[in-house]
């Protein structure tokens, strides 16, 4: 789908003025400030209430924000989010980024089904994905029966069951989910930088690893910028993934800010404490995108060094 | 040097990674299409096939009311959002006025604030006009967050389509609605096809909105119905289960199959609302 493109291409201001062009926007704009914007608001007033969703809600200033940072099972709830950032970010980054620099030099014919299949966890439904590895990894799914198979069947066990296990069992479940996202960006990527620059780097007797330092990486800058934002904000937000597969047990062990913020919300009647919850992960996402973007940005100005 | 040695190990890793990551699914593909499990363990080719399952699942636990639930809401959040971000878009892609920059960075913020973050609010607010359970609780708040990657998308597209048309089209006298819905459109079709499966998944989806709005169960959504499902089956039929599990997928696969690519464009264009 090739548009041309007109006179007035990119970065110049559009059209001509005209006050018209607001009642266009307007519906969007309405349906968004009614159930987007306001809601938001509404979050950081509830924030600072202490209020079971019943009677009159107590002005309590910031004392919620205070119970999130210093209650040990609300802040663990957060560095869990760390965890499965390194889960569902980094790792499906780096093995994004793996595959790329393997196959920097070769074209390949036939990439669209690989595109496909590799793409395809990112459309499939939480639901669908939580019950299929829901019984990857049950006591008679394919994880211990490889483990029995080779002889290590004193390690099988209910994974999500397991206290210490079952948090990096759902990271497992998003390195899965997000690789394919990385490969199918950074192999398009790879493809576009000139094979020249290989053999430049190759002339000057480059190592695999320098080579992958000055020419594969600058050249992906902007495909791992948008694959950390997406992957890194699924990480910190997740909710149907982790309700589904294990609601947060075994105890609290995979209970996440999202998770909290479900319970505190609808299930233990702390609105107060749920909407702070939910303004402090709405910062720290807000905050990594524009990191991320500003990184971005930065790239196109030094690009090439 | 090595070429065809080179092609082989490409192809090999791509494959690896093709069957992992579509294994899992696959795999409850052929769980549901297996007979009443005999305590299905690891990974089962169905040797003699049945659809008797999904026959099952369809008819247990409100699943098929759940499914048409789920139709009416995401076509019909589709349909809004689209039409709404044309506009948008429009206005905001072809025309300047006061505020016109304000209003795209606010919707673009609506791309990165995370959606479980308006969920108490909202609930309140339908709670408050009784109209939990309803089509308008599941549909009103998709539409409101939809918009701001619709807007973002058309906006996009609008941009870049020619000025020159636009400009011989008003000299022949045409209106500003003129030129959208006998000039730009047609021509816009494959864009707002893109956004409006984009749209579709993500409604299609969506499981927090659903389980929120759902308080005394009446008002069931197919994946809904499919975790309520999956709870309540754990150890009982995983047939039925898996055959449930390939139905919520099915409709967004569907579309994803016949797209492909413009569908993987438009994710990671749009990308940061997920």
């Amino acid at each position: 789908m090739s548009r041309p493109r007109g006179a007035a291409g990119r970065g110049s201001p559009p059209g001509e003025p005209r006050l018209v062009g607001f009642l266009y926007v307007l519906p969007a704009l309405a349906a968004f400030a009614v159930f987007g914007v306001w809601p938001l608001l509404q979050t950081i007033l509830f924030s600072t209430w202490k209020w079971k969703g019943i009677g009159t809600p107590e002005p309590v200033g910031l004392e919620n924000y205070v119970d999130v940072l210093g209650d040990p099972d609300i802040y663990t709830a957060f560095l869990r989010s760390l965890v499965l950032v390194v889960f569902a970010a980094i790792l499906p980054v780096c093995i994004g980024l793996l595959l790329a620099a393997l196959l920097s030099r070769v074209r390949i014919r036939g990439m669209g089904t690989y595109r496909v299949l590799l793409f395809l966890p990112q459309t499939i439904a939480m639901v669908v994905v939580a019950i299929a590895w829901g019984w990857i990894y049950s006591r008679d799914g394919i994880v211990n029966e490889i483990l029995r198979t080779v002889g290590l069947g004193g390690v099988a066990r209910a994974w999500l069951g397991d206290f210490d296990l079952a948090l990096p069992a759902i990271g497992l479940i998003g390195t899965w989910l997000n690789s394919g996202l990385c490969m199918v960006l950074f192999v398009a990527g790879v493809q576009k930088i000139p094979i020249d620059l290989y053999d430049a780097a190759r002339v000057d007797g480059a190592g695999p690893w320098s080579e992958f330092r000055a020419v594969t990486l600058p050249g992906l800058r902007n495909e791992v910028i948008v694959a950390l934002t997406l992957t890194v904000i699924f990480a910190l937000r997740n909710f149907d993934l982790i309700w589904i597969t294990t609601g947060g047990g075994p105890g609290d062990a995979t209970t996440t800010p999202s998770i909290l913020l479900y319970h505190f919300g609808f299930e233990a009647r702390r609105l107060g404490t749920g909407s702070a919850i939910a303004v402090v992960m709405t910062v720290v996402i807000l905050v990594v995108s524009v990191i991320l973007v500003r990184l971005g940005e930065r790239g196109d100005e030094g690009v090439a060094r | 040097m090595s070429s065809r040695w080179e092609r082989a190990v490409t192809h090999a890793l791509l494959i690896t990674f093709s069957v992992i990551a579509v294994y899992p699914l696959v795999s409850i593909l052929f769980l549901a299409l297996s007979r009443q499990s005999d305590l299905v363990t690891g990974f089962t080719i169905p040797t003699d096939p049945s659809l008797d399952s999904f026959v099952t699942a369809w008819t247990k636990g409100g699943f098929d009311r759940g499914f048409a639930n789920s139709i009416v809401v995401a076509t019909t959040v589709t349909i809004l959002s689209v039409a709404l971000s044309i506009l948008s878009g429009y206005g905001l892609g072809t025309m300047r006025f006061p505020g016109a920059n304000a209003i795209f960075y606010l919707l673009m913020a609506g791309l990165v604030i995370p959606y479980e973050s308006l969920i108490i609010p909202l609930y309140r607010l339908f709670r408050d006009a009784g109209m939990t359970e309803s089509y308008a609780a599941l549909i009103l708040p998709q539409v409101g967050v939809s918009v701001c990657l619709g807007t973002f998308w058309m906006r996009s597209f609008f941009r870049s389509s020619p000025r020159a048309v636009i400009e011989a089209a008003r000299m022949d006298g045409a209106g500003h609605l003129r030129v959208l819905l006998s000039v730009l459109l047609p021509s816009a079709l494959p864009a707002a096809l893109t956004l409006a499966a984009l749209v579709f998944m993500y409604t299609w989806n969506d499981y927090l909105l659903a389980l929120v709005m759902n308080p005394g169960g009446d008002m069931l959504t197919a994946p809904l119905a499919l975790g309520y499902f999956a709870g309540a089956q754990r150890y009982s039929d995983q047939t039925v289960v898996a055959a449930a599990a390939v139905l919520v997928a099915l409709p967004v696969v569907a579309a994803y199959v016949v797209l492909q690519r413009r569908f993987i464009r438009g994710f990671l264009t749009g990308a940061v609302r997920e």
